[in-house]
């Protein structure tokens, strides 16, 4: 069992090193030129080469992406609680949700340039308003399930709604509420590369564009690494939080194993 | 202690009598969903004497859980009343304590965080929870050790077994010592020797504390063993049918089960509701 337990750990590096080795295999096997797809030696190398050039954009990105995404969680959350905790605001905001959900993020780029000209705030807005929609979500339903007879042993003692929200409800949508962190996480980085792909001059998305109109491609790919490193990072943050305050949702799997 | 049928009602009970502790008097509830409506409880009456072990049991769906809602102030009746300890209950009356079949633990919460609860919302405990937090502790603490958790108090629901669970659950209802007792099929979950462990356990802390107690159960051998009076509900519209006294001294043992007198009083009762469920 203990070396089934080492091997579950190790398997998943693995495959990550593996993914790269058959990549740069597969190109040197195939003679695939340098600006179709570069090798995992030709783009990382150009990544620490050109490090003190590429570090303001990732910050910048970072920074966006942070920014954004804490906007959006705040929003999203008061959002949630307000649609969880009243029948009657989930009922009729409900289709007006639908309608900005179903809206690709994308079209509202242009808008925000309109409105903000180019720069972070389009990006900090975009990133804010692609990690709104599954905190909502989420906070709403953690909200609205509460089991009625909890409620009825507290209600009987005279607890006020806010009582049970505070002892109850809130403590009980967090599960809900870190599930939502970590994908809204990973979509804020979409929203603020897609942002600063059209409408900025910092960024890891601007470095994309730029570099790719000068068939700069090991650079292109530099820059979905670095993406890939950070929202992997960000993602694994989020996952610790969440382990640590809501270890009693993930009871069942934490005793199996 | 008396009273039930549709012609003992019309002849209402005395209310005089200073140990009326909880008076059920005509009572009728309708539960409306839309256009339809429902009658769960008709024209029941019922009094509870202080510190009496009351019983109810009947078929299914026969408003035996409405009627710790309404004794609760859970939920208003839509005709008639209920007077506890000489007043009408208009809202929640904050001297219950309550207890389900599903002993909806808190899951972040330890043990004793979840017995301590009530404490955290009802006065005059509440507004000195900081200060008195030791003190209350140690009440929550000996409490889980009298039900035999005392080595469990630090763990978290989860890691406790549903019979453990039931424990907690009837200390969680009893530990801001409430007056009344409303206990709603707790131990319906429960395999066969844990519910008697529990009855035990159940007749024991009500002998030290003695509460007025109000369990809805449809274990009639339940009913026999801890209650003084079993009250027997007809079919929806649920009303009083019968009522029995049990007459065995306590503190009872499960020997007393296989008496004669229990056995025969446990048939009587079933007489009762299954000939209710044929017509």
């Amino acid at each position: 069992m203990r070396a089934w337990d080492v091997a579950e750990r190790v398997f998943p590096l693995l495959a990550i090193v593996a993914f790269f080795v058959l990549w740069e295999i597969a190109c040197i096997v195939f003679h695939v030129p340098v600006f179709i797809l570069p090798k995992p030696t030709e783009f990382l190398g150009d990544l620490i080469r050109r490090w003190p050039a590429i570090l303001p954009n990732a910050v910048q990105t970072l920074y966006t992406t942070i920014v954004g995404f804490a906007l959006g969680v705040a929003v999203g959350a008061a959002i949630g609680a307000c649609i969880g905790l009243s029948r009657f605001v989930y009922r009729m905001t409900y289709p007006l949700l639908i309608g900005f959900y179903s809206v690709p993020k994308i079209a509202v780029v242009p808008i925000l340039v309109i409105w903000f000209g180019i720069g972070t705030v389009p990006a900090v807005l975009t990133a804010a308003i692609m990690c709104l929609f599954p905190v909502v979500v989420n906070v709403a339903t953690g909200l609205a399930t509460t089991e009625p007879e909890l409620e009825d042993v507290l209600r009987a003692l005279g607890a006020s709604k806010f009582d049970i929200l505070w002892r109850v409800g809130l403590p009980r949508s967090m599960p809900y509420f870190f599930a939502s962190l970590k994908i809204a996480i990973s979509l804020a980085f979409v929203g603020t590369v897609v942002a600063e792909t059209v409408a900025a001059n910092i960024g890891i998305g601007s470095m994309m564009i730029l570099a790719s109109s000068t068939f700069d491609v090991p650079l292109v790919f530099a820059g979905v690494f670095l993406l890939a490193v950070l929202g992997v990072a960000m993602y694994a943050i989020f996952a610790l939080i969440e382990s640590r305050i809501t270890f009693w949702a993930r009871r069942n799997a934490d005793i199996a194993a | 202690m008396n009273l039930g049928s549709a012609a003992a009602a019309a002849a209402m009970p005395k209310h005089d009598d200073a140990d009326v502790f909880v008076d059920v008097r005509n009572v009728k509830l309708n539960y409306k969903a839309g256009d339809s409506s429902t009658l769960a409880l008709d024209r029941t009456n019922m009094t509870l004497k202080r510190g009496e072990f009351v019983a109810i049991v009947g078929p299914s769906g026969c408003g035996k859980s409405s009627l710790l809602k309404l004794a609760s102030g859970l939920r208003r009746p839509t005709e008639g009343e209920i007077v506890v300890d000489g007043s009408p209950v208009l809202k929640p009356i904050k001297i219950v304590g309550m207890a389900f079949q599903n002993p909806t633990m808190l899951p972040w919460l330890r043990t004793i965080d979840n017995v301590l609860m009530p404490l955290k919302i009802v006065e005059p405990y509440r507004s000195n929870f900081r200060a008195e937090k030791a003190k209350y502790e140690q009440m929550a603490a000996s409490l889980l050790a009298e039900v035999g958790l005392g080595n469990f108090k630090e763990k978290y629901p989860w890691e406790l077994s549903g019979g453990m669970l039931q424990r907690a659950s009837l200390c969680r209802a009893l530990i801001h010592d409430p007056r009344l007792l409303l206990l709603d099929e707790p131990f319906g979950a429960l395999d066969a020797f844990t519910r008697e462990d529990l009855w035990q356990v159940l007749q024991k802390l009500w002998m030290e504390r003695n509460p007025t107690v109000i369990l809805v159960t449809h274990d009639l051998r339940e009913a026999v063993f801890l209650a003084d009076t079993v009250h027997v509900m007809s079919a929806r519209p649920g009303r009083v049918l019968v009522t029995h006294t049990v007459d065995i001294k306590r503190p009872r043992t499960l020997d007393d089960l296989f008496t004669d007198k229990a056995s025969k009083l446990v048939h009587e009762l079933r007489s009762h509701i299954s000939h209710d469920r044929s017509v």
